[in-house]
């Protein structure tokens, strides 16, 4: 059983605890999908893993704003837990609601410490949920560690608040200076960041899909990382395949391996 | 204390919603609205102090985005303003999740009699529109009125009044009894009771009721009080159990049926005759069916760990009235019949379809107190979108089918995939039972007044008065957190059985599951409800969302309890099964009702009825029209039968799970619908199966026989279009007929009729020819419609789906061209088949050359193209259906972004014309494109078939589509892309 250990808060409405633990588990960590409000009975329980992961889902079927009620069932039971877990140099993972959730809790990107929230995701400008595949292109400069050694990402997105929106200039303009801003929808030819529907499916300010804190452990994105671990979930894989440039597994499996790694070189 | 929390977007922020209020007044109703600002109201009648109700709010609003206040904002500039909230007893899922954040703020539990309460304001500018205006635009596209309160004022009424309070509590009128019916009457009287109380029963029907109540000399029944009586619940429980909808009356009558050449049947039940015996002789061939018929949904093999399940339902009644909401408990619903087959199957992936009428239908064409197919449509896709993206489950197929006569009846079918251990704890995941003793407890939701009759009503007119028993409202959540109960209970062995609350509610559900072990006796005081004042027949029918029941073992109670309540789960412990044989309720100490179980499910008169088959005779369809093929292509592909309907599929997940291999929509830019979809079973693996289904109503109007004969052969033949095999494949059969029982309302019945048992007929015969077993099915049998003075009848409508699990999903093909250069070869014969077809329909025909199949030809066809397929001998394959070869070139290439070039002397056919070669909807054909070096080894492949290379995959931007050295049409890409996609394009 491998020494890295990652969390998987499952329940109340989340619901990609599956794929998620198996792309940690392929990626060389210890999955365990523990329910939240089991974790909440024994919030120490959280010390014990090195990754936790936020992930994607309607937890509370999105009443009251996504993220908003799941957040503040957090901050009410596990904050000083979550508090010291982030302190600690851990790493963290917020994937669509998981991340929104984190939007909401103040925990990324903390520009002015913690709990306190500076960025969030607004309904889509297309007014719908909306389901499609994207090109990300990676901020080589940030400071993220899951994104390291990546530069492009193609994967899927599915949600209908997704749009990034800074509380003000000033916020957007520290996001773009501290490295925090990781990930953005780009032109699958150009690469070039965009602001094109669908190419980017909610009219992110400034094409963002993802961003960490000041250390680079804390990151939430929307896309869906874990929706892209095997070859065969591209949507152009027969095309791939004839064209002898099939991946050997998913290209989403790169976030988790990054965070496994650093998780055995750092936190062990 | 009251405290209404008014919640909107801070200034110098979007409103979201507004602008969507915007968009669609202007694009469905033709409005212009200068500006909507929207606000969200929490009511909160709660013992909580102000600072608490401040926490509430400053913890719900999002700082970023909005901004809030306790009390009304008054600073607001509009000229109309609209509010919105839940009639009283209404399920409100916004209030029930905001009483989980109070909780966790305050640090308690809200008490039953504190209420929170959901609703949502609008400020309309737009000086020019009167009252009639904001009275349509809200009734017509923000409320249904059936389920929704709704007020309008001007700004000076506004400023004067200020913002309604909204408290729409439900107010207790009654207490709890039991009433005794007086059924010892004469028979008009029998049917005044069943037609005053919904209760869709016979003449005949109410007879036995009537004589099992009066003759009935059990000393059981003369201690309780009930001898020569009947309560209340108990005859509303047998009109549950006897309802069409439950006992389906009509797949199990006696038939006469005449055939054409006047010959006389017999027919002791469609459902044992053709259906039921097709599967059982299959299964003395096949060894992997696990289960059929008999639980929640079929269950055949898949590997050596795990089981498939398949269902597929329709909710047809409840999204006439209520789309959005009907819709939703649609897929909600058919989610519980996995979870709810064998011990919980775990849904993998949901699939939907819909028949509607056209949404750009002219208002006036619309019988009144219908809902205009826009709306319908609208709603029904939001809530199964909903329904199926909050629960987690991607989407794997789905469909729209357009005809007018939709508009009286929507068709709404949603079904689920599901996967369940082989075997767990010892024995088979797929067998239960229920042994004496065994604890009789209801999980998940609170029953209220919804749904109430949902099981009778559908061919009845809605009671104006009673709109809250009308209806169901879903929640998804509370279900999603049931279903994550279910399967730690299942795995931890906590439960012997399971089943689900649909249709006639706990009476369905502990009735047929007292069957187990032959009585139950059942306390309904102990069910837990959304509010007090429901009777107890009504706790026993009601059809309120997310419930589960359960058969717990005594010595398992404790520990199963315990683990719901950690999970935010209710389960509540109403009674227990025994051997007694008897159905035994009753509210504290009065006795409500006990039931021979016996007569419950197997009293009920068999209907006796009468089919004549008359072979319709249309018009010819002339060999040649005026237009020009290429416009005639053009106006195919931008058909609603045919047309892109991406705009709506792309806001329901798709991926969620991981396990998506080919999907719903492929090729370059993603944007053509797939033939069939492949799924994985578990995330990173290559076990996987196939969904596909098929639909043709337009060749009923022709022959059923033929129309059941064609989408069976559409459902192999697109699975094979993607790389399956048709050595095991389960088939759903799902049946939605206008009511064929002859009477004064329907004086066409023995012909509907008729078209039933010649679709049956097809069906065995089919699946017999190609072993391919049913394993599941459902009927709707009464879509007809006499609103605003005018009939519309469904054109009678088979959904035939299958699975087919596919042991290599790397073996998957698409449909798109992939490299210029490749050959295009068809597989299969065209005939003179455009009888039905979607180009007689654009021509304002309907013909009588129906498309046919040929069994063992198609056969031979589908397992040398699987051996092709499995060679990795093809670049792409496709399966032409609707619109025939001329639109599957079409498709081809704008799925590929390549031109073609095709040769229609080449296309294996015998002295056809023009149309009839490029628009017959010919079965069993395929169309491939292989890549040179590979033809030689394909076309050995495919000795003995009717096949032939018929042109090229071209680098340029046309389809040419030539007779020799004529072109009969060359047509632009681009153009066809824009033709294919701009009918529904933001629709």
């Amino acid at each position: 059983m491998s020494r890295v250990k990652a969390l998987i808060i499952t329940g109340l409405g989340l619901n990609c605890e599956k794929e998620t633990a198996v792309a940690f588990e392929a990626a060389g960590a210890t999955a365990s999908k523990i329910h939240l409000n089991d974790l909440l009975n024994d919030p120490s329980k959280l010390n014990d893993y090195h990754i936790l992961a936020f992930i994607g889902g309607f937890s509370f079927g999105d009443h009251l704003g996504s993220g908003t009620v799941l957040a503040n069932r957090i901050k009410h039971g596990l904050r000083a837990e979550l508090e010291q877990f982030i302190e600690s140099g851990k790493l963290i993972i917020g994937i669509c609601n998981g991340f929104q959730a984190m939007t909401r809790l103040g925990i990324v990107p903390s520009l002015k410490g913690l709990f306190n929230q500076e960025v969030a995701l607004q309904h889509n400008d297309c007014g719908t949920f909306r389901d499609n595949w994207v090109t990300l292109k990676v901020e080589e400069e940030s400071q993220c560690i899951f994104t390291k050694g990546i530069h492009v990402l193609p994967v899927p997105i599915r949600h209908g608040e997704g749009k990034f929106v800074a509380m003000d200039e000033e916020t957007l303009n520290q996001l773009e200076e501290g490295g925090h801003v990781c990930l953005r929808y780009a032109d699958p030819v150009s690469l070039e960041p965009t602001q094109e529907f669908p190419l980017n499916p909610n009219g992110a300010q400034n094409s963002i899909a993802g961003i960490c804190d000041k250390s680079g452990r804390v990151f939430g994105l929307m896309p869906h990382p874990e929706a892209y671990i095997s070859p065969f979930n591209h949507p152009h894989w027969t095309q791939q395949k004839i064209n002898g440039t099939l991946p050997e597994e998913g290209l989403g499996m790169q976030i988790f391996r990054n965070a496994v790694h650093f998780a055995e070189t750092e936190l062990l | 204390m009251i405290y209404r929390l008014e919640i909107s977007p801070r200034t110098g922020m979007d409103d979201p919603a507004g602008h969507a209020i915007q968009r669609k007044a202007k694009s469905i109703l033709s409005y212009d609205l200068a500006k909507v600002d929207t606000a969200e109201i929490l009511t909160i009648d709660a013992n909580v102090d102000r600072k608490a109700a401040e926490e509430v709010l400053k913890e719900i609003v999002n700082p970023v985005l909005q901004g809030g206040l306790i009390g009304a904002r008054e600073d607001r500039n509009f000229d109309w303003f609209i509010s919105i909230g839940f009639l009283a007893g209404v399920t409100d899922n916004v209030s029930r999740t905001a009483r989980e954040a109070i909780r966790d703020i305050i640090g308690r539990p809200l008490t039953d009699d504190e209420k929170v309460y959901s609703s949502r304001e609008y400020f309309v500018s737009s000086a020019k529109l009167k009252k009639s205006d904001l009275e349509h635009i809200a009734k017509d596209l923000l409320a249904n009125v059936l389920i929704q309160s709704l007020t309008i004022m001007s700004f000076e009424d506004w400023k004067h009044n200020g913002s309604p309070i909204n408290i729409p509590e439900f107010v207790v009128t009654d207490e709890p009894k039991v009433d005794f019916i007086n059924i010892d009457v004469s028979d008009d009287e029998l049917m005044e009771i069943s037609n005053s109380k919904t209760l869709a029963l016979q003449l005949d029907e109410m007879q036995a009721i009537r004589d099992y109540a009066i003759n009935n000399n059990d000393p059981r029944r003369e201690e309780l009080g009930l001898k020569g009586k009947l309560t209340d619940a108990e005859l509303e429980c047998l009109a549950q159990s006897w309802s069409e909808h439950c006992s389906h009356k009509i797949f199990a009558a006696d038939i006469e049926y005449t055939d054409g050449e006047g010959k006389v049947e017999k027919i002791n039940s469609l459902y044992k005759s053709y259906i039921k015996k097709a599967t059982f002789e299959i299964d003395e061939q096949v060894d992997w069916l696990v289960s059929v018929f008999h639980d929640n949904a079929g269950v055949i093999t898949f590997n050596e760990k795990y089981d498939l399940a398949f269902k597929l339902e329709t909710h047809n009644s409840p999204s006439a009235l209520d789309p959005y909401g009907g819709a939703m408990t649609g897929i909600v619903g058919v989610n519980r019949d996995i979870m709810g087959t064998g011990t919980g199957a775990e849904m993998l992936v949901n699939v939907w379809g819909y028949c509607l009428g056209s949404p750009f239908v002219d208002e006036q064409e619309v019988p009144e107190g219908l809902h205009h197919p826009r709306r319908i449509r609208d709603g029904v896709h939001q809530g199964v979108i909903e329904g199926g993206n909050q629960s987690g489950i991607p989407y794997g197929l789905g469909w729209e089918y357009f005809d007018a006569r939709y508009i009286g009846k929507p068709l709404v079918y949603c079904g689920t995939v599901g996967i369940l251990p082989h075997k767990q704890h010892g024995k088979s995941a797929s067998l239960k039972t229920i042994e004496t003793g065994d604890v009789i407890v209801m999980v998940g939701g609170r029953i209220g007044k919804d749904g109430i009759h949902g099981a009778t009503f559908s061919s009845e007119e809605l009671h104006k008065d009673s709109p809250v028993a009308a209806v169901q409202i879903g929640d998804p959540i509370t279900q999603k957190k049931a279903a994550d109960f279910l399967y730690e209970a299942r795995d931890a062995d906590l439960y012997r059985f399971v089943t689900d609350n649909g249709a006639g509610g706990l009476s369905s559900s502990i009735g047929e599951m007292a069957t187990e072990c032959n009585g139950c006796y059942v306390d309904l005081a102990k069910a837990p409800l959304k509010y007090a004042g429901l009777q107890p027949w009504e706790i026993f029918v009601s059809e309120a969302q997310e419930r589960m029941s359960f058969a717990v073992p005594t010595d398992k109670i404790e520990a199963f309890l315990a683990l719901a309540e950690q999970r935010d789960v209710e389960a509540a412990v109403l009674g227990e099964f025994n051997d007694s044989g008897k159905c035994h309720l009753i509210y504290n100490d009065l006795t409500v009702a006990f039931l021979d179980l016996d007569f419950m499910h197997g009293g009920n008169p068999k209907l006796q009825l009468k089919a004549k088959w008359d072979a319709p005779v249309f018009e010819e369809i002339p060999e040649e029209f005026d237009s020009e093929i290429s416009d005639d292509i053009h106006e195919l592909l931008a058909s609603l039968n045919l047309c892109s309907s991406e705009y709506k599929s792309r806001q329901y997940d798709h991926e969620v799970k991981a396990l998506s291999v080919i999907k719903p929509f492929i090729g370059v830019e993603a944007d053509v619908d797939s033939d069939a979809t492949v799924f994985m079973a578990e995330p990173m693996t290559q076990e996987g199966f196939v969904l596909s289904c098929g639909i043709a109503p337009s060749y009923s109007d022709i022959d059923t026989y033929h129309m059941t004969a064609s989408v069976i052969d559409m459902c192999l033949r697109r699975v094979v279009a993607v790389g399956g095999s048709i050595e095991k494949v389960a088939g759903l059969d799902n049946f939605c007929w206008p009511d064929p029982v002859e009477s004064a309302k329907t004086p066409d019945g023995q012909y509907k009729l008729a078209q039933l048992v010649r679709s049956n007929q097809a069906l065995y015969d089919y699946c017999k020819a190609f072993t391919l077993p049913c394993i599941s099915g459902k009927d709707s049998m009464k879509n007809d419609s006499t609103r605003g003075g005018k009939k519309i009848s469904i054109p009678p409508t088979l959904l035939f789906s299958v699975i087919a699990p596919m042991m290599d999903v790397s073996k998957s093909v698409t449909l798109s061209s992939k490299r210029a250069g490749d050959y295009v070869y068809i597989i299969g014969e065209t005939f003179a088949e455009l009888g039905g077809s979607q180009y007689a329909s654009l021509k304002g025909y309907v013909g009588n050359n129906v498309p046919k199949v040929n069994a063992e030809e198609a056969k031979k066809i589908y397992k040398q193209i699987h051996k092709a397929t499995d060679a990795e001998l093809v670049h792409s394959l496709h399966a032409p259906v609707f619109g025939g070869l001329a639109a599957a070139f079409a498709r081809k290439s704008i799925a590929g972004r390549l031109g073609m070039d095709i040769d229609i002397n080449l296309i294996p056919s015998d002295d056809l014309s023009e149309t009839e070669i490029l628009f017959s909807e010919s079965n069993s054909r395929l169309i491939a494109t292989v890549a040179p070096d590979k033809a030689e080894q394909f076309e050995e492949q495919m000795k003995g078939l009717s096949f032939a290379k018929v042109g090229l995959v071209t680098l340029d931007d046309e389809v040419v589509i030539r007779q020799g050295k004529h072109i009969v049409a060359a047509l632009n890409l681009e153009n066809l892309v824009k033709s294919y996609k701009k009918t529904l394009d933001g629709v």
